[in-house]
């Protein structure tokens, strides 16, 4: 009965939707797409997707939105132009929109347990976790063992999209070589935002390691680790100004970070090879094959945060350093 | 014992919808920017405890309490710096605050 | 309570078609790749209310707690489609930036009006 909520949330959402197509400020549009992140966010976790929840609200509403912003500042605030051919636009979409409408009429039962897509591998995963893997978070189970080849790819998926931006946009300059007119200064001037945001910093990474370590017991994991650590460092970034937060975590180590994740990841995998198993057979990590999948996980995942913090820092400065 | 817990909660946690549905009103019909968020602040201070108090005591002694006094805590800091920001960020890009109530009056006594 | 799930997808479908018009028709660039972020998410509000079952919980094993779990193979797979969504967004970005310090604008038809000159 609790899906109630999700209706009114829902609703909501689509009119959220609607005022962001319709408005012209860009950076209106911007915050409602934070906001419509935040409801989809909701709505997740009403329908038991808690892992999920958690990365759309890291990912979705807070690092897309400073990218957004940052993006905004280097280009420009508002829309020019009127849309092109809006009749014919609309008539398309709406066609679109009546015939998947139509086509839900078929779908099964709203969480019906004998669907298909819940008796064909799922019952298998939830039934042979505690014995080949045992930690209790099954979707972190599947994510790092069952399923590990495709995150390895998506681990890479992330690596290009950073070298991408970084070719694109260069990663700045450093402290020392820039005249002191120019070193951006920040929120420094600004008491009580550099007093909160140094007193909360601390806190927001202990949660980002908390996080990361306990994604095999209850949700959490490396993609929203890696996403709210590196929330904690843009802040610190946005507070103390750009090159200070560079001084701090220099470019170089955060390209060794974007490049150690991936590397992480596949030796992992080549140590499966190396001491008798598959590629990312995690069984002959370690004498217990339960201890080794434990093992595996939690070093994949260790690589995957990595990963992620690395890249989505490397975007931020490489955005933050374009204006200069 | 236990309804009295809950008649508690219900208050509780109806009275901080109240505040927080009091607070869009007034985000919706205050005219200006920082009129807009001293309502908004309502809703985050007021109506935050509210909640999260009657959540609290339904959630009794156990580790999801300790988890919620820790939620309300960094609300409770980072809400109003972020109105503060928000306020000084306004502030220097220039909107100016809600004067034409100032000047009618001039013009009354003119 | 079919009313309900058929919500769910009806939702889906609207928002799907909301940000697909924000592709098409908008001219900025910085609004299609909002409408596109819309997109993705709309797919992703599909998995997963696919994977729900009824009276279900989060599929996490606790020590005390129902038997009955919701479908962990969506989340998975929208777990992964997250992240890539955003590493997508933020290429798209890096891409429209440098397109304005080229033309100056990031607008689609003065950028073709400068190509054709």
């Amino acid at each position: 009965m609790i899906v109630i909520f999700g209706v009114f949330l829902l609703t909501l959402l689509v009119i959220t939707a609607i005022a962001i197509v319709r408005t012209e400020n860009l950076f209106v549009a911007v915050m409602l797409q934070g906001i419509a992140s935040l409801f989809i966010a909701g709505n997740f976790f009403l329908l038991d997707a808690a892992d999920v929840a958690l990365t759309e609200a890291a990912i979705g509403a807070g690092i897309s939105t400073v990218l957004f912003l940052s993006a905004l500042a280097l280009t420009s605030e508002r829309e020019r132009s009127k849309s092109s051919n809006k009749m014919l636009s609309f008539t398309v979409v709406a066609v679109a929109a009546l015939v998947l409408i139509y086509a839900t009429f078929d779908k099964p039962r709203f969480g019906d347990p004998n669907a298909p897509v819940q008796t064909h591998v799922a019952p298998w995963y939830l039934e042979k976790t505690p014995e080949y893997i045992d930690i209790p978070n099954v979707v972190t189970a599947v994510l790092g063992s069952y399923r590990g080849y495709d995150t390895l790819g998506e681990v890479l998926v992330v690596f290009t999209a950073g070298i991408g931006v970084l070719f694109l946009l260069g990663s700045g300059a450093p402290l020392g070589s820039l005249p002191q007119e120019k070193i951006n200064e920040g929120l420094r001037h600004h008491l009580i935002p550099r007093v909160v945001g140094r007193v909360l910093i601390p806190f927001i990474l202990l949660f980002g390691l908390y996080v990361q370590f306990h994604g095999e017991y209850g949700p959490g994991g490396g993609f929203q680790a890696g996403a709210i650590i590196a929330a904690a460092i843009i802040l610190f970034a946005l507070l103390e100004g750009e090159q200070r937060a560079l001084s701090v975590i220099p470019a170089r180590v955060l390209l060794g970070l974007v490049a150690f994740g991936p590397l992480l990841y596949l030796a992992v995998g080549i140590a499966g090879i190396v001491l008798g198993g598959n590629f990312l057979d995690y069984s002959v990590l370690s004498s217990d094959s339960v201890t080794g999948q434990q093992l595996g996980i939690l070093l994949i995942e260790a690589g995957v945060g990595i990963t992620v913090t690395g890249v989505l820092l490397s975007i931020f400065h490489a955005f933050a350093a374009r204006g200069r | 014992m236990s309804m009295l817990l809950d008649i508690l909660s219900w208050v509780l946690l109806t009275l901080g919808g109240l505040s927080i549905l009091i607070g869009g009103i007034g985000a919706l019909r205050m005219p200006d920017l920082y009129t807009r968020m001293h309502a908004a602040s309502v809703t985050d201070s007021m109506g935050a405890i509210l909640v999260l108090v009657g959540i609290m005591l339904q959630a009794g002694l156990t580790l999801a309490t300790i988890k919620l006094i820790a939620i309300l805590l960094f609300l409770l800091i980072s809400s109003p710096t972020s109105s503060n920001t928000l306020a000084s960020a306004a502030l220097l890009a220039g909107t100016r605050p809600f004067e034409e109530a100032h000047q009618s009056d001039d013009e009354g006594k003119e | 309570m079919e009313i309900l799930g058929l919500y769910y997808y009806w939702v889906f479908a609207i928002l799907l078609m909301v940000g697909l018009y924000a592709v098409i028709a908008k001219r900025n660039l910085v609004k299609k790749l909002i409408g596109l972020t819309l997109f993705q998410s709309a797919v992703f509000l599909l998995y997963i209310t696919m994977g729900k079952v009824d009276d279900g919980t989060a599929p996490i094993f606790s020590v005390t707690g129902s038997n009955i779990f919701s479908n962990p193979l969506p989340q998975v797979l929208i777990l992964t489609a997250i992240v890539v969504g955003i590493s997508t967004t933020a290429l798209g970005l890096g891409i429209v930036v440098r397109l304005k310090e080229e033309y100056g604008t990031i607008e689609e038809n003065e950028i073709q009006e400068i190509d054709e000159r």
